[in-house]
C-alpha cells in the first residue's frame, strides 16, 4: 500500500478504476478476438462455397456473417468505451504520455474505419454485389482487423517497454513516435495476441458445432461447421506455443520481476526449478511441484542460468504474485490442452481423412472454446497484472495515473451493471442466432421480417 | 501553417463529420422514439433501421478519431477534460453502448417484446448520448474545465446554463439532420406519406433548433461573455452568419420540397455553428491554455498527420463506395438463383 501514499487517491477509487478497466478490457478482448478471427474463417467458408458450389459452405458463411454483424457492433461500442476510459480513469497516463502512444492509436483508428466500412459493405450488400466482388470486399476486413490488433497491442507493449521519449523536469521534451511504437516488446506481444485471436475464434466457433453434433445433428453442414474453424485453430496452436516461448524469453530478459511473479520465485538463484501449482503465503511459494532446473532452462536455454527473485525489489514494486502465477499456469495449461486437441484432429485426419469418431473428441471440442477464452484472459492478466504496480513499466505508477476525482466507485458500479446486462443480451442474441433454423439470403440486407430464407 | 494548427483543424473536421453523420444516426434513434406505437410507427422505424444500418459503425468511428487526436495532439487538454468531466463522459459512453448494441440486437430479433425492449434502449440512448456530449461541449466552451487533472467542479462544470443549452441543442441538431436526411431516403424508397411525415418534422425541428440557437446565444452572453463577443462581433461572425443563412435556406428548401439540396444547406447550418464555436474560442483551449502551450511535439504531429494523410487515400474512396452502394435509387433485386 506504499504506492497509495504517493497521491491522495482513495484506495477504493483506485481499486474501482482498475476493476473497471479490467472489466471493460477483459470483456472487449473476447469480442475483439472474434472480430479479428471470424472474418477470415467466414471468408474461407464463402470462398470454398464459391469454388466447390457446396451449399453447406455458403450457408455457414452466411450464418457466421450474421453473428459477425452483432459481434462487430458490440465490439465497436465496447472498444469506444475503452478510449473514453483511457482519459476518464487514467488522465495521469494520457495527459503526459498520450502523445507518445498516440501514433499507433491513430493508425488503429484508420484500420478500424476501413474495417467498419467494408463490414458494412460485406454484410449489407451480399445480394447487391456479384459473388466474386463480394468475396473481395471481405478481404479488407481481415487485413484491417489484424492491423487494428497489431496497432493496439503496440501501445500496450510500450507500457511494458517504454521507449522513444525524453523527459525533463516532468515534461515530455522529445518523442520519437515510431521508436515508441516499435519498442522491444512489440514483436513478441503483437504476434502472440494476433495468433490468440485466431485461436479463440476458431475454437469458439468449432465448439458451437461440437455441441450440436453431441445433440445428434451430424449432417455435413454441422461437420463442416466444426471442421473448418477447428482446422484453422489447430494449425495455429503449435505455432502459438512457440511464440509463447518467445514471449516468455522476452519477459525473462526484460521484465525479470514479472517473470519472478509468474513463477513465484523469491530468492535469486541459479538452476531455478519450474514451479507447477502452489500458493504464495508469507513471501514464500508453498505446495508447488518442482521440476529441477526447469525454469532456468526454459527461460534462458541454460539449466544453470540465474533467475532474479522478487526479494531483489522492495515489496511496493512487486506485482500480486498469486494472481500472476496462477494466471500464467492457467494460460500454459490451456494452451497445451488445446495443442492436444489439435494433435488429435491432426492424427485422425492424417490416418483416415475424417474427424475422430469418439464422442470424447466432440466433448473436448465443445470445451475448447471456453478453454481458449480462459487462456486468453489468463494471458492478459499475466501481462497486465504482472506489470503492476507500474502503469508504464519503471516510469509511472498506476496510483499516480488514476483520476483523483471522487466517486469513481460509483462509475464502476454503473458500468458493471451495464456490462452485466450487455453480457446477458449478447449471449441471448447469439444463442438465438445459432438456433435460428432459416438462414437469410443476405445477412443484414432486409429487415428481419422480410428475410428470404433457404 | 504550423503542425499544431493543422492537427486542430483536422480534429475539427473529424468532429464535424461525427456531428453530421454520427449525429444524424442518433437523430434516427430520436425519431424512432417519437414514432408512436409499435403498429403506427412500424414503417418509420423500418426506414430508420434501413437507412442507418450499413453506415452507423463507420460514422461512429469519427468519434474515436476525434478522441485519439485529442490525446495525441493535445494530451494535457484531453486529460483535463476527461478527468473533470468524467460523469457526463461516462454517461455518454454508456449511451453509446446502449445505442449500438441494442440496434444490432434489434436487427436480428424477431419477437415483438424483444424488438420493443431493444428498440426502447436504442431510442433512449440515442437521446441521452448527444445530450451528454453536448454538455461536455458546453463545459469546454464556457471555460469550466481548468487545466490540470480533475481540477474543475465535477458537477457544476457540466450542469450549468451553457452546458444544458448545448446538450439540448445537440439533441435538436441530431433530430433535425436525421429528419432532413430521412425525408430524401423516404422519397427514394417511394414512401410518399413518410416523406410528408419527415418533412413536417424537419420543418418543425428546424424552427425549434433555430430558436434554441438564438436562446443559446443569449445564455452565452450571460454565461460566457468572451465567447459571445467573438461570435457576434469577432472573427467567428461570418461563420455564424453562414449558419443562420443556411438554416433559413433549409426551411425554404424543405417548404419547396427540394430534398436533395436541403441536405447540403442543413449540414452547412450545423457546420457553421461548430466552426463558429471553434473560431471564437481559438487559440484558447482551456482557461489559460493556448494551443501552442498544449500541443504535442512536432515529430508526433508530423507522424500522425502523415499517417492520416496516407490513411485518407485509402479511406475516402472506401467511404464513397459505401455511401454510393446504399444510396443507389433502386436496390438490385435479390438473385436467389445465384446464391442458393
Amino acid at each position: 500500500m506504499f504506492e497509495l501514499a504517493v497521491t491522495d487517491v482513495a484506495p477504493a477509487d483506485l481499486g474501482a478504476a482498475r476493476m473497471q478497466m479490467a472489466l471493460s478490457l477483459g470483456w472487449h478482448i473476447i469480442i475483439a478476438c472474434l472480430g479479428v478471427g471470424m472474418p477470415a474463417i467466414t471468408l474461407l467458408a464463402e470462398w470454398r462455397g464459391h469454388r466447390t458450389g457446396d451449399v453447406h459452405y455458403r450457408l455457414l458463411a452466411r450464418r457466421w456473417a450474421r453473428a459477425l454483424g452483432v459481434l462487430f457492433a458490440v465490439g465497436a461500442v465496447s472498444g469506444t468505451i475503452l478510449s473514453f476510459e483511457m482519459g476518464l480513469l487514467w488522465p495521469g497516463l494520457m495527459g503526459m504520455y498520450g502523445e507518445v502512444i498516440g501514433l499507433p492509436f491513430s493508425l488503429e483508428g484508420i484500420a478500424f474505419f476501413i474495417e467498419a466500412i467494408f463490414l458494412g459493405i460485406y454484410l449489407y450488400a451480399w445480394d447487391r454485389l456479384p459473388p466474386r466482388a463480394h468475396l473481395l470486399s471481405g478481404i479488407p476486413i481481415v487485413i484491417a482487423g489484424v492491423a487494428s490488433a497489431f496497432f493496439v497491442v503496440t501501445a500496450n507493449a510500450w507500457m511494458q517497454q517504454p521507449t522513444g521519449f525524453d523527459v525533463e523536469n516532468g515534461r515530455i521534451v522529445a518523442v520519437d513516435p515510431w521508436a515508441a511504437m516499435f519498442n522491444p516488446a512489440t514483436p513478441p506481444q503483437t504476434v502472440h495476441m494476433i495468433l490468440a485471436a485466431f485461436m479463440v475464434a476458431g475454437f469458439a466457433m468449432a465448439s458451437v458445432y461440437a455441441v450440436a453434433m453431441l445433440r445428434g445433428r451430424r449432417d455435413r453442414y454441422h461437420r463442416l461447421g466444426l471442421l473448418l474453424p477447428l482446422t484453422v485453430a489447430a494449425a495455429i496452436t503449435p505455432v502459438q506455443i512457440g511464440v509463447g516461448d518467445w514471449a516468455a524469453h522476452f519477459v525473462a530478459d526484460n521484465q525479470p520481476v514479472k517473470l519472478a511473479a509468474m513463477e513465484g520465485v523469491f530468492e535469486t538463484q541459479r538452476g531455478a526449478p519450474l514451479h507447477i501449482g502452489g500458493v504464495v503465503v508469507d513471501g514464500e511459494l508453498r505446495y508447488a511441484l518442482e521440476i529441477p532446473n526447469g525454469l532456468s532452462l526454459l527461460a534462458h536455454w541454460d539449466p544453470d542460468a540465474e533467475i532474479m527473485g522478487l526479494n531483489e525489489v522492495p515489496p511496493a514494486d512487486r506485482p500480486p504474485v498469486n494472481v500472476v502465477h496462477w494466471s500464467f499456469q492457467i494460460m500454459v495449461a490451456g494452451g497445451f490442452a488445446l495443442l492436444g486437441l489439435a494433435a488429435w484432429l491432426g492424427v485422425a485426419w492424417w490416418r483416415r481423412r475424417e474427424l475422430p469418431r469418439s464422442r470424447w473428441f466432440l466433448r473436448a471440442t465443445a470445451l475448447s472454446g471456453v478453454v481458449a477464452v480462459l487462456a486468453l484472459e489468463a494471458g492478459w492478466v499475466v501481462t497486465e497484472v504482472g506489470r503492476q504496480p507500474w502503469i508504464v513499466y519503471g516510469v509511472l505508477r498506476t496510483a499516480e495515473a488514476v483520476n483523483p476525482a471522487p466517486g469513481l466507485v460509483w462509475g464502476f458500479v454503473l458500468v458493471s451493471v451495464v456490462y452485466a446486462v450487455l453480457t446477458v443480451a449478447t449471449v441471448y442474441v447469439l444463442r438465438r442466432l445459432a438456433r435460428d433454423k432459416p438462414v437469410p439470403i443476405a445477412p443484414q440486407e432486409r429487415d428481419v421480417t422480410d428475410y428470404k430464407v433457404v | 501553417m504550423p503542425l499544431a494548427e493543422i492537427m486542430l483543424a483536422v480534429m475539427w473536421v473529424g468532429l464535424t463529420a461525427y456531428v453530421l453523420f454520427g449525429g444524424a444516426d442518433f437523430g434516427g434513434g430520436i425519431w424512432d422514439l417519437l414514432a408512436g406505437s409499435a403498429e403506427a410507427g412500424k414503417r418509420q422505424r423500418a426506414l430508420v433501421e434501413h437507412s442507418i444500418g450499413p453506415i452507423w459503425e463507420a460514422n461512429h468511428v469519427w468519434l474515436i478519431f476525434v478522441i485519439v487526436l485529442l490525446w495525441t495532439g493535445i494530451p494535457s487538454v484531453f486529460a483535463a477534460i476527461a478527468s473533470t468531466l468524467y460523469i457526463p463522459l461516462t454517461l455518454a459512453a454508456l449511451g453509446i453502448i446502449g445505442r449500438g448494441a441494442a440496434f444490432a440486437f434489434r436487427k436480428v430479433s424477431t419477437e415483438l417484446w424483444q424488438r420493443r425492449l431493444f428498440g426502447a434502449t436504442f431510442a433512449f440512448s440515442s437521446v441521452a448520448t448527444p445530450f451528454f456530449l453536448g454538455t461536455v461541449a458546453g463545459a469546454i466552451a464556457s471555460g469550466r474545465v481548468p487545466p490540470g487533472i480533475a481540477r474543475g467542479d465535477l458537477v457544476g462544470s457540466w450542469v450549468n446554463p451553457t452546458s444544458l443549452v448545448a446538450g439540448v441543442l445537440a439533441v435538436g441538431m441530431a433530430a433535425y439532420l436525421a429528419a432532413v436526411y430521412l425525408t430524401r431516403d423516404a422519397q427514394r424508397a417511394g414512401e410518399t406519406d413518410l416523406v410528408e411525415w419527415f418533412r413536417r418534422r424537419a420543418l418543425a425541428c428546424g424552427v425549434v433548433v433555430g430558436l434554441l440557437s438564438g436562446a443559446g446565444l443569449l445564455v452565452l452572453r450571460a454565461d460566457a461573455p468572451a465567447l459571445f463577443a467573438e461570435l457576434t462581433s469577432g472573427r467567428a461572425l461570418p461563420l455564424l452568419a453562414l449558419s443562420v443563412t443556411a438554416g433559413l435556406a433549409s426551411l425554404v428548401l424543405l417548404w419547396r420540397r427540394a430534398y436533395l439540396p436541403v441536405r447540403i444547406t442543413a449540414a452547412l447550418a450545423v457546420t457553421g455553428l461548430l466552426w463558429g464555436w471553434g473560431a471564437a474560442q481559438y487559440p484558447v483551449l482551456l482557461p489559460g491554455v493556448t494551443l501552442d502551450s498544449a500541443a504535442a511535439t512536432d515529430p508526433v504531429l508530423a507522424a500522425t498527420l502523415g499517417s492520416l494523410a496516407v490513411g485518407a487515400v485509402l479511406l475516402l474512396p472506401s467511404l464513397w463506395w459505401l455511401y454510393a452502394i446504399f444510396q443507389r435509387d433502386h436496390p438490385a433485386p435479390p438473385r436467389p438463383e445465384q446464391d442458393r
